[in-house]
C-alpha cells in the first residue's frame, strides 16, 4: 500500500507544555484512520502536524510529495466582513466546475444554497458545505476533524455514509477525528486512541479490548464497538493492540 | 492649503481643460486601482491600523530621503517594509498587544520622521503637504512611477490572488491544501508598502488610510465574493476621486480631503441603502 502521511514518534511543545508528544501513526491510500480520545489530549494537535501546518517541536513527520488534501478543520469562523458566496467559497483552493460543485453540494444535501452566503447558513449546514467542499477537491488524502459536529442525528449517519463512499470511489485515505465511536468505530481500519501520547491503536475491536482504552472511555464503550465488529466484514488476521510507553504529557 | 489658490468660483465644466487636473485625476484613479483590491485585505484582515503605521512612518522615509538624496519613493518603500517586518518581529516576542505595539511604532514613526525633516530638510519644507498631499502637483515622472507600480502590484495580485483570500479566511485551511499563507502574508505587505510610497506625496501620510478603507466599505455592502468587492472598491474609489477633484475645483477646497469626503459620502449613501433594504 502506498504511504500517504506518516508520523513518527511526533510532539509539538507550545505555549510552554507539550500539546501533543510520541504520536505514531500512518495513513495508506484506501484506508480509514480514526482518531479518538478525550478533550484537549491532542487529536487536532496530532492532524495539524500531519498536515504541515504546525511544524513537530520533535519527531519526523513524511508526507507523500505533491500530496493533494481535502481538509475540514475543527473550526472555521468566517469574518463577515469578507463577502463570500457559497460558491465561491467552494472554489476557495482549486478551481472546480459548476458541475463537480453540484454534484458535491448535492451529496451533502445542500445545493439549494449554492448563491447564499456561508456566514447565513445554520452550523449544521456550513458544516456540510465544508465537506463538500473538500470531498469535491477529489483528493488523495480526506482529513476530517470532527465532520459530524452540529449535524442533526440522521444527517450524521448519511455523512459517515457519504465518506466512505468517497474512500472506495477514490481510493483517498482518510484520517477521521471523532468522538462519535457509535457509528465511526463500524466504519474504520484503524483506530489510534490519543490522551497526550499514543496510548493503544489498532483494529476497532482490538482498540475496544485494550484496557487503557476501557480506563478512557468505560467498558460501555468497549461493548458498543463488539456489537458494530459483527458488521465489520474485513479481515482481522493481524489484530493487535499495541501499546506504547506511557509518559504522559 | 496648498492648493492653487482660484479667486473665483469656477464653473466645473472649463476644469476639463487643464493638464494638471488630468495628471491629477489620472494619477488619483491609478492609485485607487490599487487601493481598492488591496483595501480590501484591509478591511478583511482587520489591518487598518497597521495601514496607518505604516503610512506615518513614510514621513520618516520622506526625511531620509532627504538627507540620503534617494527618491522619496524608495525610501518610504523601504521604511515601510522595514517598519513591517519590525511589527512582525515584536508581534513574535509578545510583549505587548499588537494594537499597542502598533501605536508605539506609528506615532514613534511619525514623530521621528517631523523631527529628521525638520533637522535635516531644507527649511523650505512644507508639512502640511507631506500630511494632506497634495494631487494637483502630480508631474508626468510620478504618473509614469504609478503607472509601473500598478501594472507591478496587479501582476503579483494576479500571481497570488486565490492564496491570498484563502490565507485571509483561514490560513490552516490554505496551509493544508497546499498553499502559503506565509508568502500570501508577505505579498500583501510589500504591496501596501508600495502603494504608500508612491502615494504619499499625493495623498498625504494622514488620508491614505482613508483611500484603502473608504471604497473597501463601500464595496463590502454591495459584493457577493471577495473579487466582486475588489472591482467595486476600484470603482468606488476611483468615482470619488472624479467627485473629489471636481469638488475641490468648485468649492475651492484642498484635494486629498475632497476625496476622501466624497467616498465617506458614497459610504453613508450605501449604508442608508443597505439598511432600508433589509
Amino acid at each position: 500500500m502506498s504511504m500517504l502521511i506518516e508520523l513518527n514518534n511526533a510532539g509539538l511543545f507550545a505555549g510552554g507544555n507539550w500539546r501533543a508528544r510520541h504520536i505514531s501513526f500512518a495513513v495508506d491510500a484506501g484506508q480509514i484512520v480514526t482518531l479518538i480520545g478525550p478533550n484537549g489530549a491532542g487529536k487536532s494537535t496530532s492532524v495539524k502536524m500531519a498536515l504541515g501546518i504546525e511544524k513537530p517541536t520533535e519527531g519526523v513527520c513524511q508526507r507523500k510529495p505533491n500530496l493533494s488534501v481535502g481538509y475540514v478543520p475543527q473550526k472555521l469562523a468566517i469574518d463577515w466582513t469578507m463577502p463570500m458566496s457559497v460558491e465561491r467559497f467552494m472554489r476557495l483552493t482549486n478551481p472546480l466546475s459548476d458541475q463537480e460543485i453540484q454534484q458535491a453540494l448535492t451529496d451533502v444535501g445542500v445545493f439549494q444554497h449554492l448563491h447564499h452566503p456561508v456566514t447565513e447558513l445554520s452550523g449544521g449546514e456550513f458544516q456540510r458545505v465544508l465537506i463538500a467542499r473538500a470531498i469535491a477537491r477529489r483528493p488523495e488524502l480526506l482529513v476530517l476533524d470532527e465532520p459530524a459536529q452540529g449535524i442533526d442525528v440522521a444527517g450524521e449517519a448519511q455523512i459517515y455514509q457519504l465518506i466512505q463512499q468517497v474512500r472506495d470511489q477514490l481510493n483517498c485515505g482518510v484520517l477521521l477525528i471523532s468522538h462519535d465511536l457509535h457509528i465511526v468505530m463500524g466504519q474504520t481500519d484503524t483506530v489510534v486512541c490519543i490522551n497526550g501520547h499514543v496510548c493503544c491503536h489498532g483494529s476497532p475491536t482490538s482498540v475496544a479490548n485494550n484496557p487503557e482504552y476501557q480506563a478512557l472511555f468505560g467498558p460501555e464503550a468497549a461493548s458498543q464497538l463488539a456489537v458494530y465488529d459483527h458488521q465489520h466484514d474485513h479481515d482481522h488476521h493481524h489484530d493487535h493492540a499495541t501499546c506504547r510507553g506511557h509518559d504522559h504529557a | 492649503m496648498t492648493t492653487i489658490t482660484i479667486t473665483t468660483m469656477p464653473p466645473v465644466g472649463a476644469m476639463i481643460m487643464l493638464d494638471f487636473i488630468w495628471y491629477a485625476a489620472l494619477a488619483g484613479i491609478g492609485i485607487t486601482l490599487m487601493t481598492g483590491p488591496l483595501g480590501c485585505f484591509i478591511v478583511w484582515r482587520r489591518l487598518s491600523y497597521f495601514g496607518d503605521t505604516l503610512s506615518h512612518g513614510a514621513l520618516l522615509g520622506v526625511g531620509l530621503s532627504l538627507f540620503s538624496g534617494l527618491p522619496s519613493q524608495l525610501a518610504v518603500f523601504g521604511v515601510s517594509v522595514l517598519i513591517a517586518l519590525l511589527l512582525s518581529q515584536l508581534e513574535r516576542s509578545r510583549r505587548l498587544s499588537s494594537d499597542a505595539l502598533l501605536g508605539l511604532l506609528s506615532h514613534s514613526a511619525l514623530a521621528l520622521g517631523v523631527v529628521t525633516i525638520a533637522i535635516l530638510g531644507p527649511t523650505n519644507i512644507d508639512l502640511e503637504s507631506l500630511l494632506f498631499g497634495d494631487l494637483l502637483l502630480v508631474t508626468q515622472t510620478d504618473l509614469i512611477i504609478i503607472a509601473f507600480t500598478v501594472l507591478l502590484v496587479w501582476a503579483l495580485l494576479k500571481w497570488c490572488w486565490n492564496a491570498m483570500v484563502a490565507a485571509t479566511l483561514s490560513p490552516e485551511l490554505a496551509a493544508a491544501e497546499g498553499q502559503s499563507p506565509r508568502l500570501a502574508q508577505l505579498a500583501l505587505t510589500l504591496m501596501i508598502a508600495g502603494v504608500i510610497a508612491v502615494s504619499i506625496k499625493l495623498v498625504g501620510a494622514l488620508l491614505i488610510t482613508a483611500m484603502l478603507i473608504l471604497p473597501a466599505a463601500v464595496a463590502r455592502g454591495l459584493a457577493k465574493t471577495p473579487e466582486q468587492m475588489a472591482v467595486m472598491a476600484s470603482l468606488v474609489g476611483a468615482f470619488s476621486v472624479i467627485l473629489g477633484i471636481a469638488g475641490a475645483w468648485h468649492f475651492d477646497t484642498p484635494t486629498g480631503p475632497s476625496i476622501v469626503l466624497a467616498a465617506l459620502t458614497m459610504f453613508i449613501i450605501t449604508q442608508v441603502m443597505t439598511a432600508r433594504r433589509t
